[in-house]
Protein backbone atom coordinates (compact mmCIF):
# COMPACT_ATOMS: atom_id res chain seq x y z
CA UNK A 1 0.00 0.00 0.00
CA UNK A 2 1.19 3.20 -1.00
CA UNK A 3 2.10 6.49 1.85
CA UNK A 4 -0.08 9.46 0.37
CA UNK A 5 1.12 11.64 2.94
CA UNK A 6 4.06 11.77 5.39
CA UNK A 7 4.74 14.29 8.18
CA UNK A 8 7.95 14.35 10.45
CA UNK A 9 7.87 16.50 13.19
CA UNK A 10 6.04 19.39 11.79
CA UNK A 11 6.38 22.41 13.95
CA UNK A 12 4.27 26.19 12.76
CA UNK A 13 4.44 29.16 15.23
CA UNK A 14 2.54 32.24 15.08
CA UNK A 15 4.35 34.76 17.03
CA UNK A 16 5.15 33.17 20.31
CA UNK A 17 2.31 31.09 19.88
CA UNK A 18 3.22 27.43 19.23
CA UNK A 19 0.11 26.34 16.87
CA UNK A 20 1.19 22.82 15.72
CA UNK A 21 4.76 20.78 17.29
CA UNK A 22 6.49 17.23 16.68
CA UNK A 23 3.63 16.37 14.70
CA UNK A 24 4.31 12.83 12.97
CA UNK A 25 2.40 11.02 11.14
CA UNK A 26 1.25 8.69 7.82
CA UNK A 27 -1.90 8.48 5.71
CA UNK A 28 -1.85 5.28 3.58
CA UNK A 29 -3.90 5.29 -0.03
CA UNK A 30 -7.71 4.69 0.31
CA UNK A 31 -7.75 5.83 3.45
CA UNK A 32 -9.99 8.14 5.50
CA UNK A 33 -7.60 9.56 7.88
CA UNK A 34 -8.97 11.94 10.90
CA UNK A 35 -7.54 15.01 12.57
CA UNK A 36 -9.58 15.44 16.19
CA UNK A 37 -9.13 18.14 18.25
CA UNK A 38 -11.02 21.19 20.17
CA UNK A 39 -10.52 24.37 18.46
CA UNK A 40 -7.19 25.92 18.53
CA UNK A 41 -5.53 22.70 18.78
CA UNK A 42 -4.03 23.24 15.55
CA UNK A 43 -6.02 20.93 13.24
CA UNK A 44 -6.30 23.90 10.48
CA UNK A 45 -2.68 24.78 10.89
CA UNK A 46 -1.68 21.39 10.02
CA UNK A 47 -3.87 20.88 7.49
CA UNK A 48 -3.06 24.07 5.58
CA UNK A 49 0.51 23.34 5.46
CA UNK A 50 0.10 19.83 3.84
CA UNK A 51 -2.14 21.76 1.47
CA UNK A 52 1.00 23.86 0.94
CA UNK A 53 -0.88 27.29 1.81
CA UNK A 54 0.96 27.36 4.78
CA UNK A 55 5.05 27.69 5.38
CA UNK A 56 5.96 25.06 8.01
CA UNK A 57 9.09 26.41 10.50
CA UNK A 58 10.18 22.84 10.84
CA UNK A 59 9.52 19.29 9.93
CA UNK A 60 9.46 17.18 6.87
CA UNK A 61 6.16 16.68 4.47
CA UNK A 62 5.94 14.95 1.97
CA UNK A 63 2.40 14.95 -0.14
CA UNK A 64 1.73 12.35 -3.12
CA UNK A 65 5.75 11.90 -2.90
CA UNK A 66 6.50 16.12 -2.84
CA UNK A 67 7.52 18.99 -0.41
CA UNK A 68 3.57 20.92 -0.30
CA UNK A 69 6.07 24.44 -0.68
CA UNK A 70 8.53 23.29 -2.96
CA UNK A 71 5.67 21.18 -5.59
CA UNK A 72 2.77 23.68 -4.56
CA UNK A 73 1.81 23.37 -7.75
CA UNK A 74 1.74 19.96 -8.58
CA UNK A 75 -0.57 19.37 -5.45
CA UNK A 76 -2.96 22.16 -6.59
CA UNK A 77 -3.44 20.10 -10.14
CA UNK A 78 -3.47 16.89 -8.05
CA UNK A 79 -5.63 17.29 -4.86
CA UNK A 80 -8.64 18.26 -4.19
CA UNK A 81 -9.19 20.89 -1.26
CA UNK A 82 -11.95 21.76 0.95
CA UNK A 83 -11.31 24.97 2.99
CA UNK A 84 -12.55 25.93 6.53
CA UNK A 85 -13.45 29.43 5.61
CA UNK A 86 -13.95 30.20 1.70
CA UNK A 87 -16.75 31.86 -1.02
CA UNK A 88 -17.72 32.06 -4.26
CA UNK A 89 -18.99 35.54 -5.30
CA UNK A 90 -22.33 36.00 -4.13
CA UNK A 91 -23.50 36.09 -7.90
CA UNK A 92 -22.29 33.18 -9.63
CA UNK A 93 -24.48 30.26 -10.53
CA UNK A 94 -23.78 26.59 -9.32
CA UNK A 95 -23.32 25.63 -12.88
CA UNK A 96 -20.79 28.87 -13.75
CA UNK A 97 -18.93 27.91 -10.59
CA UNK A 98 -18.25 24.68 -11.85
CA UNK A 99 -17.69 25.29 -15.52
CA UNK A 100 -15.09 27.92 -14.42
CA UNK A 101 -13.23 25.61 -12.06
CA UNK A 102 -13.49 23.10 -14.69
CA UNK A 103 -11.19 25.49 -16.65
CA UNK A 104 -8.41 25.21 -14.12
CA UNK A 105 -6.99 21.93 -15.02
CA UNK A 106 -5.30 20.10 -17.07
CA UNK A 107 -7.63 16.48 -16.95
CA UNK A 108 -11.22 18.06 -15.05
CA UNK A 109 -13.73 15.07 -14.41
CA UNK A 110 -16.66 16.23 -16.12
CA UNK A 111 -18.92 18.25 -14.11
CA UNK A 112 -21.96 17.62 -15.34
CA UNK A 113 -21.84 14.10 -13.57
CA UNK A 114 -20.02 15.51 -10.88
CA UNK A 115 -23.53 18.08 -10.29
CA UNK A 116 -25.88 14.87 -10.31
CA UNK A 117 -23.78 13.31 -8.55
CA UNK A 118 -23.96 15.69 -5.51
CA UNK A 119 -27.34 16.61 -6.21
CA UNK A 120 -27.06 19.91 -7.36
CA UNK A 121 -28.42 19.35 -10.55
CA UNK A 122 -32.17 21.52 -9.54
CA UNK A 123 -29.83 23.79 -8.08
CA UNK A 124 -28.17 24.68 -11.01
CA UNK A 125 -28.82 27.98 -12.15
CA UNK A 126 -29.02 28.74 -8.29
CA UNK A 127 -26.51 31.78 -7.19
CA UNK A 128 -24.19 31.34 -4.52
CA UNK A 129 -25.50 33.25 -2.07
CA UNK A 130 -29.50 31.94 -2.12
CA UNK A 131 -27.98 27.93 -1.28
CA UNK A 132 -28.22 26.59 2.25
CA UNK A 133 -25.04 25.80 4.20
CA UNK A 134 -25.06 22.21 3.27
CA UNK A 135 -25.40 23.07 -0.47
CA UNK A 136 -22.50 24.90 -0.56
CA UNK A 137 -21.05 22.43 1.45
CA UNK A 138 -21.80 20.41 -1.70
CA UNK A 139 -20.75 22.51 -3.77
CA UNK A 140 -17.15 23.07 -2.35
CA UNK A 141 -16.98 18.96 -2.36
CA UNK A 142 -17.79 19.53 -6.18
CA UNK A 143 -15.21 22.01 -6.81
CA UNK A 144 -12.64 19.58 -4.64
CA UNK A 145 -13.07 16.74 -6.81
CA UNK A 146 -13.17 18.51 -10.05
CA UNK A 147 -9.09 17.87 -10.58
CA UNK A 148 -10.14 14.33 -10.13
CA UNK A 149 -7.66 13.83 -7.34
CA UNK A 150 -5.98 11.21 -5.70
CA UNK A 151 -5.76 13.06 -2.46
CA UNK A 152 -8.92 15.18 -1.09
CA UNK A 153 -8.44 18.19 1.70
CA UNK A 154 -11.78 18.02 4.11
CA UNK A 155 -11.38 21.15 6.67
CA UNK A 156 -14.51 20.95 9.21
CA UNK A 157 -16.89 19.64 6.58
CA UNK A 158 -19.78 19.46 8.76
CA UNK A 159 -19.78 22.35 10.94
CA UNK A 160 -23.16 24.44 11.09
CA UNK A 161 -25.07 21.46 9.57
CA UNK A 162 -28.35 20.26 10.39
CA UNK A 163 -28.06 16.19 10.94
CA UNK A 164 -29.71 15.56 7.46
CA UNK A 165 -27.30 17.61 5.87
CA UNK A 166 -24.10 15.86 7.71
CA UNK A 167 -25.50 12.48 7.01
CA UNK A 168 -26.23 13.03 3.31
CA UNK A 169 -22.07 14.64 3.24
CA UNK A 170 -20.72 11.34 5.10
CA UNK A 171 -22.40 9.34 2.60
CA UNK A 172 -21.07 11.49 0.36
CA UNK A 173 -17.49 11.41 1.54
CA UNK A 174 -17.60 6.87 2.23
CA UNK A 175 -18.32 6.77 -1.71
CA UNK A 176 -15.74 9.09 -2.80
CA UNK A 177 -13.23 7.27 -0.46
CA UNK A 178 -14.88 3.53 -2.63
CA UNK A 179 -13.74 5.21 -5.78
CA UNK A 180 -10.64 4.56 -4.31
CA UNK A 181 -9.42 8.44 -3.09
CA UNK A 182 -7.46 8.91 -0.13
CA UNK A 183 -8.95 11.82 2.21
CA UNK A 184 -7.48 13.14 4.76
CA UNK A 185 -10.02 15.22 6.97
CA UNK A 186 -10.37 17.25 10.27
CA UNK A 187 -13.49 17.72 12.71
CA UNK A 188 -14.28 18.41 15.99
CA UNK A 189 -17.23 16.06 15.98
CA UNK A 190 -16.08 12.98 17.80
CA UNK A 191 -19.49 11.13 16.37
CA UNK A 192 -17.99 12.29 12.77
CA UNK A 193 -14.35 10.94 13.84
CA UNK A 194 -16.41 7.47 14.66
CA UNK A 195 -18.15 6.82 12.21
CA UNK A 196 -16.32 7.90 9.14
CA UNK A 197 -12.40 7.62 9.86
CA UNK A 198 -10.46 4.44 9.46
CA UNK A 199 -7.66 6.09 11.85
CA UNK A 200 -8.08 8.72 13.85
CA UNK A 201 -5.34 11.78 15.51
CA UNK A 202 -6.31 13.02 18.44
CA UNK A 203 -4.00 16.50 18.53
CA UNK A 204 -4.39 19.05 21.28
CA UNK A 205 -2.37 22.12 22.00
CA UNK A 206 -0.49 21.48 19.24
CA UNK A 207 0.51 18.09 19.65
CA UNK A 208 -0.76 14.36 18.68
CA UNK A 209 -1.90 12.49 22.09
CA UNK A 210 -3.37 9.81 20.52
CA UNK A 211 -3.41 8.20 17.26
CA UNK A 212 -5.43 4.68 16.01
CA UNK A 213 -8.49 3.66 14.46
CA UNK A 214 -11.35 4.32 16.93
CA UNK A 215 -12.42 1.14 17.76
CA UNK A 216 -8.75 0.99 19.42
CA UNK A 217 -8.84 3.98 20.97
CA UNK A 218 -12.15 3.45 22.81
CA UNK A 219 -10.59 0.08 23.85
CA UNK A 220 -7.70 1.44 25.55
CA UNK A 221 -9.90 3.67 27.62
CA UNK A 222 -10.29 0.19 29.06
CA UNK A 223 -13.27 1.65 30.82
CA UNK A 224 -16.58 0.42 32.10
CA UNK A 225 -19.56 -0.87 30.27
CA UNK A 226 -23.15 0.34 31.40
CA UNK A 227 -26.87 -1.34 31.36
CA UNK A 228 -29.54 1.13 32.42
CA UNK A 229 -33.17 0.02 32.55
CA UNK A 230 -36.18 1.11 34.15
CA UNK A 231 -38.54 -0.75 37.01
CA UNK A 232 -42.27 -0.66 37.23
CA UNK A 233 -42.03 -1.52 40.80
CA UNK A 234 -38.69 -1.52 43.26
CA UNK A 235 -35.48 -3.89 42.93
CA UNK A 236 -35.83 -7.08 45.03
CA UNK A 237 -32.15 -7.25 47.29
CA UNK A 238 -31.52 -10.66 45.91
CA UNK A 239 -30.70 -8.86 42.46
CA UNK A 240 -27.75 -6.90 44.01
CA UNK A 241 -26.61 -9.58 45.72
CA UNK A 242 -26.43 -11.76 42.04
CA UNK A 243 -24.33 -9.19 40.72
CA UNK A 244 -22.37 -8.46 43.12
CA UNK A 245 -19.01 -10.46 41.06
CA UNK A 246 -19.39 -8.55 37.77
CA UNK A 247 -20.73 -5.01 38.33
CA UNK A 248 -22.09 -2.32 40.91
CA UNK A 249 -25.52 -0.58 41.39
CA UNK A 250 -26.34 3.12 40.91
CA UNK A 251 -30.13 3.54 41.72
CA UNK A 252 -31.76 7.13 39.99
CA UNK A 253 -35.44 6.58 41.13
CA UNK A 254 -37.09 4.02 38.55
CA UNK A 255 -33.84 3.78 36.45
CA UNK A 256 -31.00 1.46 37.28
CA UNK A 257 -27.77 1.91 35.75
CA UNK A 258 -25.54 -1.61 35.91
CA UNK A 259 -21.63 -0.75 35.70
CA UNK A 260 -19.52 -3.53 34.73
CA UNK A 261 -16.02 -3.66 33.94
CA UNK A 262 -15.11 -3.98 30.14
CA UNK A 263 -13.49 -7.51 29.00
CA UNK A 264 -15.17 -9.66 31.42
CA UNK A 265 -15.59 -13.32 29.74
CA UNK A 266 -18.79 -13.25 30.64
CA UNK A 267 -20.38 -10.30 28.73
CA UNK A 268 -22.25 -8.09 30.95
CA UNK A 269 -25.73 -7.68 29.14
CA UNK A 270 -26.06 -11.84 29.37
CA UNK A 271 -25.91 -11.16 33.48
CA UNK A 272 -28.02 -8.87 33.62
CA UNK A 273 -30.75 -9.97 31.74
CA UNK A 274 -30.06 -14.00 33.13
CA UNK A 275 -30.97 -12.14 36.54
CA UNK A 276 -33.73 -9.86 35.54
CA UNK A 277 -35.46 -13.13 33.97
CA UNK A 278 -34.66 -15.41 36.67
CA UNK A 279 -35.58 -12.98 39.29
CA UNK A 280 -39.04 -12.44 37.37
CA UNK A 281 -38.46 -8.34 37.73
CA UNK A 282 -40.65 -6.36 34.84
CA UNK A 283 -38.13 -3.81 33.45
CA UNK A 284 -38.05 -1.66 30.25
CA UNK A 285 -36.20 0.38 28.11
CA UNK A 286 -33.02 -1.43 29.19
CA UNK A 287 -30.00 0.15 26.65
CA UNK A 288 -26.12 -0.62 26.76
CA UNK A 289 -24.25 2.30 26.83
CA UNK A 290 -20.34 2.07 25.75
CA UNK A 291 -17.68 4.71 25.85
CA UNK A 292 -17.43 6.83 22.60
CA UNK A 293 -14.33 7.73 20.86
CA UNK A 294 -15.90 11.37 22.70
CA UNK A 295 -15.33 9.80 26.04
CA UNK A 296 -11.99 8.98 24.88
CA UNK A 297 -11.53 12.28 23.38
CA UNK A 298 -12.53 14.20 26.59
CA UNK A 299 -10.56 11.85 28.98
CA UNK A 300 -7.43 12.70 26.87
CA UNK A 301 -7.94 16.78 26.56
CA UNK A 302 -9.82 17.18 29.39
CA UNK A 303 -13.18 19.00 30.00
CA UNK A 304 -12.26 22.70 30.57
CA UNK A 305 -13.66 24.86 27.87
CA UNK A 306 -11.84 26.05 25.09
CA UNK A 307 -11.50 29.02 22.64
CA UNK B 1 -5.29 30.88 -21.73
CA UNK B 2 -8.47 28.80 -21.59
CA UNK B 3 -9.18 29.83 -18.01
CA UNK B 4 -8.35 33.31 -18.79
CA UNK B 5 -10.94 34.03 -21.18
CA UNK B 6 -13.95 31.83 -19.31
CA UNK B 7 -12.20 33.99 -16.25
CA UNK B 8 -12.68 37.01 -18.04
CA UNK B 9 -15.98 35.98 -19.19
CA UNK B 10 -17.34 34.89 -15.88
CA UNK B 11 -16.46 38.57 -14.34
CA UNK B 12 -17.83 40.59 -16.59
CA UNK B 13 -21.21 38.78 -16.35
CA UNK B 14 -21.27 39.42 -12.61
CA UNK B 15 -20.20 42.90 -13.17
CA UNK B 16 -22.98 43.47 -14.71
CA UNK B 17 -24.90 41.49 -12.34
CA UNK B 18 -23.94 43.94 -9.39
CA UNK B 19 -26.01 47.17 -10.34
CA UNK B 20 -24.63 49.92 -8.23
CA UNK B 21 -21.18 49.07 -10.26
CA UNK B 22 -22.87 49.13 -13.49
CA UNK B 23 -24.74 51.80 -12.67
CA UNK B 24 -21.67 53.86 -11.95
CA UNK B 25 -19.67 52.87 -15.15
CA UNK B 26 -22.10 52.32 -17.32
CA UNK B 27 -25.47 54.84 -16.51
CA UNK B 28 -24.54 57.45 -14.54
CA UNK B 29 -22.28 59.17 -16.58
CA UNK B 30 -24.94 59.06 -19.40
CA UNK B 31 -27.65 60.76 -17.35
CA UNK B 32 -24.87 63.51 -16.39
CA UNK B 33 -24.76 63.68 -20.15
CA UNK B 34 -27.93 63.75 -20.84
CA UNK B 35 -28.79 66.36 -17.50
CA UNK B 36 -26.21 68.81 -18.53
CA UNK B 37 -27.02 68.78 -22.58
CA UNK B 38 -30.59 69.57 -22.03
CA UNK B 39 -29.84 72.38 -19.74
CA UNK B 40 -26.90 73.79 -22.05
CA UNK B 41 -27.12 72.06 -25.38
CA UNK B 42 -24.53 71.74 -27.14
CA UNK B 43 -24.03 75.22 -28.91
CA UNK B 44 -20.42 76.79 -29.19
CA UNK B 45 -19.29 78.63 -26.50
CA UNK B 46 -16.58 81.13 -26.13
CA UNK B 47 -16.10 80.77 -22.77
CA UNK B 48 -14.79 76.74 -24.55
CA UNK B 49 -12.90 77.98 -27.33
CA UNK B 50 -15.78 77.77 -29.15
CA UNK B 51 -16.96 73.99 -28.32
CA UNK B 52 -19.87 73.05 -26.70
CA UNK B 53 -20.64 71.77 -23.10
CA UNK B 54 -21.34 67.98 -24.50
CA UNK B 55 -18.22 68.27 -26.65
CA UNK B 56 -15.84 69.14 -23.32
CA UNK B 57 -17.48 66.98 -21.37
CA UNK B 58 -17.64 63.47 -23.07
CA UNK B 59 -13.50 63.33 -22.10
CA UNK B 60 -14.22 64.97 -18.82
CA UNK B 61 -16.81 62.19 -17.86
CA UNK B 62 -14.74 59.35 -19.75
CA UNK B 63 -12.23 60.29 -17.15
CA UNK B 64 -14.53 60.33 -14.12
CA UNK B 65 -15.63 56.67 -15.40
CA UNK B 66 -12.12 55.70 -15.26
CA UNK B 67 -11.55 57.21 -11.80
CA UNK B 68 -14.87 55.28 -10.34
CA UNK B 69 -13.41 51.95 -11.99
CA UNK B 70 -9.97 52.53 -10.69
CA UNK B 71 -10.85 53.72 -7.27
CA UNK B 72 -13.77 52.36 -6.05
CA UNK B 73 -14.77 49.36 -8.42
CA UNK B 74 -11.70 47.43 -8.70
CA UNK B 75 -10.81 48.62 -4.82
CA UNK B 76 -14.20 46.86 -3.66
CA UNK B 77 -14.28 43.90 -5.99
CA UNK B 78 -10.67 42.56 -4.46
CA UNK B 79 -11.31 43.77 -1.01
CA UNK B 80 -14.56 41.67 -0.64
CA UNK B 81 -13.08 39.16 -2.65
CA UNK B 82 -10.45 38.67 -0.26
CA UNK B 83 -12.61 39.24 3.03
CA UNK B 84 -15.14 36.38 1.95
CA UNK B 85 -12.11 33.66 1.67
CA UNK B 86 -12.34 33.97 -2.93
CA UNK B 87 -9.79 34.42 -3.21
CA UNK B 88 -8.19 32.19 -0.98
CA UNK B 89 -10.78 29.01 -2.89
CA UNK B 90 -8.99 29.78 -6.11
CA UNK B 91 -5.31 30.02 -4.98
CA UNK B 92 -6.32 26.35 -4.25
CA UNK B 93 -6.49 25.63 -7.70
CA UNK B 94 -3.27 25.78 -10.07
CA UNK B 95 -4.88 29.23 -11.96
CA UNK B 96 -1.99 31.43 -11.51
CA UNK B 97 -2.19 34.82 -9.13
CA UNK B 98 -1.21 36.49 -12.46
CA UNK B 99 -3.99 35.98 -14.30
CA UNK B 100 -6.39 36.36 -11.28
CA UNK B 101 -5.43 40.25 -11.20
CA UNK B 102 -5.14 40.18 -14.94
CA UNK B 103 -8.57 39.16 -15.42
CA UNK B 104 -9.65 42.41 -13.08
CA UNK B 105 -8.01 44.56 -15.01
CA UNK B 106 -9.45 43.11 -18.53
CA UNK B 107 -12.40 43.21 -17.30
CA UNK B 108 -12.97 46.61 -16.08
CA UNK B 109 -10.85 48.15 -18.48
CA UNK B 110 -13.56 46.54 -20.93
CA UNK B 111 -16.73 47.99 -18.84
CA UNK B 112 -14.73 51.19 -18.68
CA UNK B 113 -14.32 51.70 -22.45
CA UNK B 114 -17.87 50.15 -22.81
CA UNK B 115 -18.96 53.68 -20.72
CA UNK B 116 -17.17 55.78 -22.66
CA UNK B 117 -18.41 54.31 -26.08
CA UNK B 118 -22.36 54.94 -24.77
CA UNK B 119 -20.89 58.78 -24.15
CA UNK B 120 -20.16 58.78 -27.50
CA UNK B 121 -22.71 57.45 -29.15
CA UNK B 122 -25.43 59.38 -27.31
CA UNK B 123 -23.16 62.70 -27.83
CA UNK B 124 -23.69 61.95 -31.99
CA UNK B 125 -26.75 60.81 -32.10
CA UNK B 126 -28.40 63.39 -29.75
CA UNK B 127 -26.07 66.46 -30.01
CA UNK B 128 -24.19 66.77 -32.82
CA UNK B 129 -20.76 66.19 -31.35
CA UNK B 130 -17.92 67.38 -32.52
CA UNK B 131 -14.46 65.18 -32.71
CA UNK B 132 -11.15 66.82 -33.93
CA UNK B 133 -8.71 64.32 -32.47
CA UNK B 134 -6.98 61.37 -34.08
CA UNK B 135 -9.31 58.19 -32.67
CA UNK B 136 -5.79 56.05 -32.24
CA UNK B 137 -4.54 58.94 -30.23
CA UNK B 138 -7.04 59.36 -27.79
CA UNK B 139 -7.54 55.44 -27.53
CA UNK B 140 -3.83 55.13 -26.04
CA UNK B 141 -4.49 57.85 -23.72
CA UNK B 142 -7.31 56.58 -22.41
CA UNK B 143 -5.40 53.26 -22.10
CA UNK B 144 -2.52 55.05 -20.42
CA UNK B 145 -5.01 56.70 -17.95
CA UNK B 146 -7.10 53.75 -16.69
CA UNK B 147 -3.64 51.75 -16.29
CA UNK B 148 -2.10 53.98 -14.14
CA UNK B 149 -5.61 54.62 -12.47
CA UNK B 150 -6.28 50.74 -11.75
CA UNK B 151 -2.65 50.30 -10.90
CA UNK B 152 -3.69 53.51 -7.45
CA UNK B 153 -6.71 50.95 -7.03
CA UNK B 154 -4.36 47.90 -6.68
CA UNK B 155 -2.45 50.13 -3.89
CA UNK B 156 -5.63 50.28 -2.13
CA UNK B 157 -7.45 46.96 -3.21
CA UNK B 158 -3.97 45.77 -0.69
CA UNK B 159 -4.32 47.85 2.08
CA UNK B 160 -8.01 47.79 2.94
CA UNK B 161 -8.89 44.74 5.40
CA UNK B 162 -12.53 44.85 4.47
CA UNK B 163 -14.53 45.85 1.15
CA UNK B 164 -16.96 48.15 3.39
CA UNK B 165 -13.70 50.18 4.39
CA UNK B 166 -12.52 49.91 0.81
CA UNK B 167 -15.55 51.51 -0.20
CA UNK B 168 -15.91 54.09 1.93
CA UNK B 169 -12.26 55.44 1.40
CA UNK B 170 -12.84 54.85 -2.36
CA UNK B 171 -15.59 57.36 -1.99
CA UNK B 172 -13.60 59.62 0.13
CA UNK B 173 -11.08 59.91 -2.26
CA UNK B 174 -13.01 59.79 -5.77
CA UNK B 175 -16.40 62.70 -4.86
CA UNK B 176 -13.97 65.67 -3.76
CA UNK B 177 -11.82 64.87 -7.16
CA UNK B 178 -14.78 64.50 -9.22
CA UNK B 179 -15.64 68.29 -8.62
CA UNK B 180 -12.34 70.17 -8.44
CA UNK B 181 -10.19 68.50 -11.33
CA UNK B 182 -12.83 69.21 -14.04
CA UNK B 183 -14.37 65.38 -14.28
CA UNK B 184 -17.37 66.00 -13.00
CA UNK B 185 -17.58 69.68 -13.93
CA UNK B 186 -15.88 71.98 -16.16
CA UNK B 187 -12.56 73.63 -15.06
CA UNK B 188 -13.34 76.97 -16.76
CA UNK B 189 -16.21 77.22 -14.33
CA UNK B 190 -13.47 76.70 -11.40
CA UNK B 191 -12.11 79.54 -8.98
CA UNK B 192 -8.54 80.34 -9.48
CA UNK B 193 -7.98 79.46 -5.69
CA UNK B 194 -9.50 75.52 -6.70
CA UNK B 195 -7.87 74.74 -10.07
CA UNK B 196 -4.98 75.76 -7.82
CA UNK B 197 -5.59 72.52 -5.59
CA UNK B 198 -6.98 70.85 -8.83
CA UNK B 199 -3.09 70.50 -9.76
CA UNK B 200 -2.15 67.85 -6.97
CA UNK B 201 -5.16 65.85 -7.74
CA UNK B 202 -3.90 62.75 -10.20
CA UNK B 203 -7.61 62.82 -12.18
CA UNK B 204 -6.64 66.46 -13.32
CA UNK B 205 -3.97 64.71 -15.45
CA UNK B 206 -6.32 62.76 -17.08
CA UNK B 207 -9.36 65.23 -17.94
CA UNK B 208 -6.37 67.66 -19.26
CA UNK B 209 -5.08 64.80 -21.51
CA UNK B 210 -8.34 63.30 -22.55
CA UNK B 211 -9.57 66.62 -23.26
CA UNK B 212 -6.29 67.98 -25.46
CA UNK B 213 -6.24 64.35 -27.34
CA UNK B 214 -10.11 64.95 -28.15
CA UNK B 215 -9.69 68.01 -29.49
CA UNK B 216 -6.58 67.32 -31.35
CA UNK B 217 -3.54 68.22 -29.28
CA UNK B 218 -0.58 66.37 -29.76
CA UNK B 219 1.21 63.74 -26.99
CA UNK B 220 3.81 66.57 -27.08
CA UNK B 221 1.91 69.54 -25.41
CA UNK B 222 0.80 67.04 -22.76
CA UNK B 223 4.19 65.89 -21.62
CA UNK B 224 3.38 66.81 -17.92
CA UNK B 225 0.48 64.74 -18.36
CA UNK B 226 1.64 61.80 -19.59
CA UNK B 227 4.62 61.93 -17.11
CA UNK B 228 2.73 62.05 -14.07
CA UNK B 229 0.21 59.05 -15.36
CA UNK B 230 3.08 57.03 -16.38
CA UNK B 231 5.07 57.76 -12.89
CA UNK B 232 1.91 56.70 -11.12
CA UNK B 233 1.56 53.48 -13.53
CA UNK B 234 4.88 52.38 -12.43
CA UNK B 235 4.59 53.34 -8.69
CA UNK B 236 1.41 51.51 -8.33
CA UNK B 237 2.92 48.26 -9.63
CA UNK B 238 5.42 48.67 -7.70
CA UNK B 239 3.71 49.42 -4.84
CA UNK B 240 0.80 47.21 -5.05
CA UNK B 241 3.38 44.44 -5.89
CA UNK B 242 5.02 45.05 -2.50
CA UNK B 243 1.62 45.50 -0.64
CA UNK B 244 -0.82 43.58 -1.45
CA UNK B 245 -2.34 40.33 0.29
CA UNK B 246 -4.38 37.83 -0.46
CA UNK B 247 -5.67 36.96 2.64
Amino acid sequence: MNTIVQVEGLRKTYGATVAVDEVSFEVQEGEIFGIVGPNGAGKTTTIECLEGLRKPDQGTLRVLGVDPQRHGQLLRTRTGMQLQQSNLPERMKVWEALDLYCSFYPKAADWHELLVQLGLEEKRNTPFSKLSGGQKQRLFIALALLPDPQLLFLDELTTGLDPQARHAIWDLVRSVRSKGKTILLTTHFMEEAERLCDRVAILDHGRIVALDTPAALVRSLGGEDRIAFSLDGTLPPVFEKALSGVGWLEVQGERIVVHGNHGNSVPLISEVVNQLAESGIKFHDLRTEQPTLEDVFLNLTGREIRE
Amino acid sequence: MKSLLKMTWMETKLFLREPVGAFFTLVFPLMMLFLFGSIYGNEPSPLFNGLGTVDISIPAYTAMIIATTGLVGLTITIAAYRENGILRRLRTTPISPLVILTVQVIVLFLMTTFGMLLLILAGKLVYHMHFDGNALSVLAGFVLSSLSFFAIGFILAGLMPTARTAQVVGMVLLYPMLFLSGAGFPRELLPEAIKKVSTFLPLTYVVNLLRGLWIGETWGQHTTEVLVLAAMLVAGVLISAKTFRWE
